[in-house]
């Protein structure tokens, strides 16, 4: 199964802050061995929300909406998508990333490292996935 | 934490620890059979104790310590049983000696370690079944459970098989090292074809027993992705895992959703998998960097990438691939890849070009009851307007093949000759 890692925006990353370089060797060094391991598939690490858009299907016609965006905690600042046999699997991995180093430190809460992991819809999956609910609906009939 | 909780904290864990462990071990111990059922044992300490103290911190290193203890044991063993003996005894005291650096050596080497595992699991002293089987169990870290079921075999065949193996390696005295010089080249081809061999028992699944298969293809992507990391030198080895991303990438797309396969050019480009395009040909453009001539897997995948490149079968350039065949035709010649070779020709010069490739392959022995042949042979006719030919060749090629769904297509041609449609 494949899945989304997606790291959390905070406070530095909105403002546009390059993490120190410290922590980039470390997530070079955790990416290789992502890489090593057969896990890694694709990484990136966006810009910040003030240099995006959202579009809004409201009314009658589309709303474009300029960055940044205030709720700084349901943002995105980077992803990961990795082949893993289990969600399992990814959990003991992002364990293992440079994230764990905030552990036991006093951190602010804006600042804690949280890490959301989602598994991606495989493609036969969804096709059986819209076939049973298609089913459903015309035994409704 | 429940059982089932920990038990699959446990598989997780294995799963990312498993095949390190039993490598750094082999190195530990010189013997693969050894590390493996100390890697076992590690295993099932871990299932019985993590419930109840829940996963450590540091569970890989929980696993080479438990593992390590009974290695230790063992190698004492072995050492006051051969100072019985009165042999080597110095040198065994030396070995004792450094056993506390033993850990950080192996961190060090783990890598070294894991590539000199695949070559043993994939040494020629054994079958190509045992080769599959031991690779899986060793490096794919999939159980015997799940191996038996990826083969439609039960589960004792597979247990009997890696038993077997393992016993061969011990009889025949394989070293546990990357073989140098002259052997380096004909073992990492054995290497490359126990990957692809699990990779196309995965691709050539057919619905039904569809999902537990297409593991087989996820392990041996995985598996040529890490090679391509400790093998990084290696020309082929991107070129094999170039080859796999391509092919994976158009796995959703060649059947339907009731399971009919889809010919490559008739199949939905927008299914295709771009993420596994984009590994693919940036796989075959480390490969192409790093060899002067294309090997026989880097040729395959440049012809996949053709594929690949093209936004509609319209665009695809058949000249190029006709190209890339006659230089595979030159390093890896079979009459698989002449026949392929032709329906390229067909492609880029004209059915002619093509059926003059194929007529020379029919006495080919080993083309005999291969039904690709009369199919193909079939379509060129058809397409020259030889329309009783054609139907005679269609109806020959159902007669071959094995696959039901395949010969229902080949009927079907059949009967269409005759409505001109």
């Amino acid at each position: 199964m494949r899945v989304l890692v997606i790291v959390k925006a905070n406070k530095e990353s909105e403002a546009g802050a390059l993490p120190d370089k410290q922590l980039v060797d470390e997530m070079q060094k955790f990416n290789d061995e992502l890489s090593r391991n057969g896990v890694m598939l694709a990484a990136d690490g966006l810009h910040p929300s003030s240099k995006g858009k959202r579009v809004r299907f409201a009314g009658s016609k589309p709303t474009v909406i300029d960055g940044p965006f205030a709720e700084t905690k349901e943002l995105i600042a980077g992803y990961w998508i990795w082949q893993v046999k289990s969600v399992e699997e990814a959990v003991e991995w992002i364990k293992r990333a440079p994230f764990a180093k905030a552990l036991g430190q006093p951190v602010p809460d804006d600042k804690v490292p949280e890490i959301e992991i989602r598994p991606i819809f495989e493609q036969d999956e969804f096709d059986r996935a819209l076939a049973a609910q298609q089913a459903k609906v015309a035994s409704k009939r | 934490m429940t059982d089932s909780e920990a038990r699959r904290a446990v598989e997780a864990v294995w799963r990312i620890e498993g095949a390190r462990l039993t490598a750094s071990l082999a190195r530990l111990v010189g013997d693969v059979s050894v590390a493996d059922d100390l890697a076992q044992d590690a295993l099932v300490a871990a299932l019985e104790q993590w419930p109840g103290s829940g996963i450590p911190e540091k569970p890989g290193a929980w696993l080479m310590g438990t593992a390590k203890h009974h290695a230790i044991d063992l190698l004492r063993r072995r050492q006051r049983l051969e100072r019985k003996q009165a042999q080597l005894g110095r040198q065994l005291e030396i070995e004792q000696e450094n056993v506390p650096d033993l850990e950080a050596a192996m961190d060090d080497q783990v890598g070294d370690s894991l590539l000199r595992l695949m070559f043993v699991a994939c040494h020629p002293v054994l079958s190509r079944e045992a080769r599959v089987a031991l690779t899986l169990r060793l490096l794919g870290g999939l159980t015997t459970d799940e191996i038996a079921r990826a083969h439609l075999v039960p589960e004792p065949t597979v247990a009997q098989r890696i038993v077997r193996a393992k016993r061969t390696l011990g009889e025949a005295h394989v070293p546990f090292e990357v073989p140098a010089g002259a052997d380096l080249g004909a073992r990492l081809s054995s290497v490359l074809e126990v990957i692809y061999l699990i990779f196309n028992e995965g691709y050539a699944a057919t619905a039904g027993e569809h999902w537990i298969r297409l593991d087989l293809c996820q392990e041996a992507l995985r598996l040529g992705r890490i090679l391509a990391e400790l093998a990084p030198h290696e020309p082929e080895v991107h070129g094999l895992v170039a080859l796999m991303e391509l092919q994976a990438s158009r796995l959703r797309a060649r059947t339907t959703a009731s399971g009919d396969p889809v010919l490559l050019l008739d199949q939905d480009r927008g299914r295709w998998d771009h993420l596994l395009i984009q590994r693919g040909l940036h796989g075959l453009a480390r490969a192409e960097t790093l060899g002067q001539t294309l090997g026989p897997y880097a040729l395959q995948a440049s012809i996949a990438a053709c594929h690949a490149r093209a936004r509609t079968a319209q665009e695809t350039d058949w000249k190029q691939i006709t190209a890339l065949y006659d230089a595979l035709v030159e390093v890896a010649p079979s009459p698989v890849v002449e026949l392929n070779r032709a329906v390229a020709l067909s492609m880029a010069y004209g059915p002619d070009a093509g059926l003059e490739v194929v007529e020379s392959l029919l006495g080919e022995p080993s083309l005999r009851g291969y039904h690709l042949l009369p199919s193909v042979r079939g379509d060129l006719l058809f397409r020259l307007g030889r329309i009783d030919e054609a139907r005679a060749e269609f109806e020959r090629a159902a007669s071959l093949t094995k696959n039901v769904r395949e010969r229902e297509v080949l009927r079907e041609r059949a009967r269409s000759t005759r409505t001109g449609s």
